[in-house]
């Protein structure tokens, strides 16, 4: 039996009157790749994006049912979300450093959370190398994160999220914006950062979902239609829907 | 295919003529007031005082008025309408409301300045008893400020992606510290430029400064806030046609003007080059 790490249950979400989630409940396994992928306005980035709490600061968000970081109650008003985020990371679909060094875009988020100043620059190195830029970037650490390429930015704005240690990597399309040698240096890395941390991934790429997953959520109009293992997803599909979506019929 | 030309020539001549009309009063402006100002510029004339009734002598005082005058608008403005801005952008919620308070604000731009003088007399010099003083019209020229550096600085905030403040909040950030590090040395050179620009409109005014505490002539400066002051603008006005000896006068008011619109010249291409460097950054 897999360990479940971060789970949601009968989660309702609301944008003013309009619906986007609908009843969805889904369980991520701990230390795996978790694909979701639907067609576009499924509610995938959404879905997504409530396990962090990034709904908190749009005030026509609605919020109903219950979502677990293993027994931790992620809405409810007792935890901090600044922990909870510290806690589940987030890669954006276009990269989005800090306006700041490339050092100090993995040194922000440290020293708001008070690591020790002497750990600091092992941390950075670490998380460079472990998000395959230390060799890229190691001699110009204080040049402006902006100046690095699209790829560069995005494994920095990766490495930025694993240097916190969270236990979850949410990914929101993080290879949409990227040239095919960046993407296939982008799957290498989460293919190796899965044996340390839970990653949730949406993406619109199917070969990709195939490569890097070892599970598959298939959402439509706002609801999970079919869950199950990426090889029955895409070999087996119970779903006509599912099947026509793989198939290219819809999208 | 002859009408089309034809079209096309007689619009490119419209347009061209007015910029050129344009271009050309301004020209003349400044043809005529440097022509005749740059022969009374001299160190002594920017660092003495005015003698024999204001026939003879300096500016000094109404160029110290006047900075003097700046600085306690930019005290008072800079922090109120920033932190409004920032309120009104990252805070509020859109409702109602806020929407109210923006186009209150908006609208409070387009008010005379005059009216922002009356109101100054009613509440700074009487209600709040500070006098006739630099205090009082510094004031007065804030709340005449507030409204620009507010819409210049949410505009200027406005444009910092929101990618950019979820980068920070997903690292466990809280909204704070997002704005204090992230939004705000993002959008500092938008802020700077309105508030650039803001200032030195506000050190040309006349209308705010004549009920408050402008003076014609005062015979010492102290580092009271309560005294009262010269300034550029006023004594331009008051030796172009409040003086006995107008036309003895008259090399000193094309002076001051000349002092004036170097000043105000100057704090504008301030803002234009931090427009410029933060352009050529992005």
């Amino acid at each position: 039996m897999e360990e479940i790490k971060l789970r949601a249950e009968n989660l309702n979400l609301y944008f003013g009157k309009k619906q986007i989630l609908k009843n969805v409940s889904i369980a991520f396994p701990k230390n795996q790749v978790t694909a979701l992928i639907g067609p576009s306005g499924c509610g995938k980035s959404t879905l997504l994006r409530s396990f962090n709490r990034m709904h908190d600061l749009s005030p026509d968000a609605k919020i109903e049912g219950k979502l677990f970081l293993e027994n931790l109650d992620l809405y409810d008003k007792k935890n901090s979300v600044t922990d909870i985020r510290k806690r589940i990371g987030m890669v954006f679909q276009k990269p989005n450093p800090l306006p700041k060094s490339i050092f100090e875009n993995l040194s922000y988020a440290l020293n708001i959370h008070n690591y020790p100043k002497h750990s600091i620059p092992n941390l950075i190195e670490a998380a460079l190398k472990e998000s395959f830029l230390w060799d890229e970037v190691k001699d110009e650490l204080k040049k402006p994160a902006v100046k690095l390429s699209g790829g560069q930015q995005q494994r920095l704005c990766i490495a930025r999220t694993v240097v916190l240690r969270p236990e979850v990597i949410l990914m929101d399309e993080p290879c949409s914006a990227l040239d095919p040698l960046s993407t296939k240096k982008i799957e290498e890395l989460i293919e190796k950062l899965k044996e340390n941390f839970t990653i949730v991934i949406v993406t619109h790429n199917m070969q990709q979902a195939q490569r890097i997953s070892n599970k598959v959520a298939f959402m439509y109009l706002g609801e999970i239609i079919e869950f199950d293992t990426c090889d029955t997803i895409f070999k087996n599909p119970k779903n006509e829907l599912t099947q026509r979506y793989i198939g290219g019929h819809f999208g | 295919m002859e009408r089309k030309h034809f079209v096309n020539s007689f619009f490119w001549f419209i347009l061209g003529g007015s910029t050129l009309i344009v271009v050309s009063f301004l020209g003349i402006i400044l043809w005529d007031i440097f022509s005749k100002g740059f022969s009374s510029l001299s160190w002594a004339f920017i660092s003495s005082f005015p003698r024999d009734g204001m026939t003879q002598g300096g500016i000094l005082p109404a160029i110290i008025g006047t900075v003097l005058l700046t600085l306690i608008t930019t005290l008072f403005s800079v922090p109120f309408g920033v932190a409004c801005a920032i309120y009104l952008n990252e805070y509020a919620k859109p409702t109602l409301l806020t929407n109210i308070i923006r186009a209150s604000i908006r609208n409070l731009a387009g008010v005379p300045s005059i009216i922002y003088g009356l109101f100054g007399l009613a509440l700074f010099v009487q209600a709040l008893d500070f006098g006739t003083s630099v205090l009082s019209a510094g004031l007065t020229l804030g709340l005449l400020s507030l409204p620009y550096i507010i819409t210049t600085t949410e505009e200027a905030l406005k444009r910092i992606p929101n990618s950019l403040r979820e980068a920070a909040l997903a690292l466990g950030v809280t909204q704070f510290e997002t704005i204090k590090d992230v939004v705000l040395p993002k959008a500092l050179p938008g802020i700077l430029t309105g508030v650039i620009l803001t200032l030195s409109r506000a050190a040309g005014e006349t209308a705010p400064i004549l009920f408050t505490g402008v003076a014609f002539f005062i015979n010492g400066i102290s580092a009271s806030p309560y005294q009262e002051f010269m300034a550029l603008p006023y004594h331009l006005y008051m030796l172009s046609t409040q003086h006995n000896e107008i036309e003895q006068v008259r090399p000193l008011a094309y002076g001051t003007a000349t002092v004036l619109i170097l000043v105000v010249f100057s704090l504008n291409s301030m803002a234009f080059y931090l427009r410029f460097k933060n352009r050529t950054q992005d």
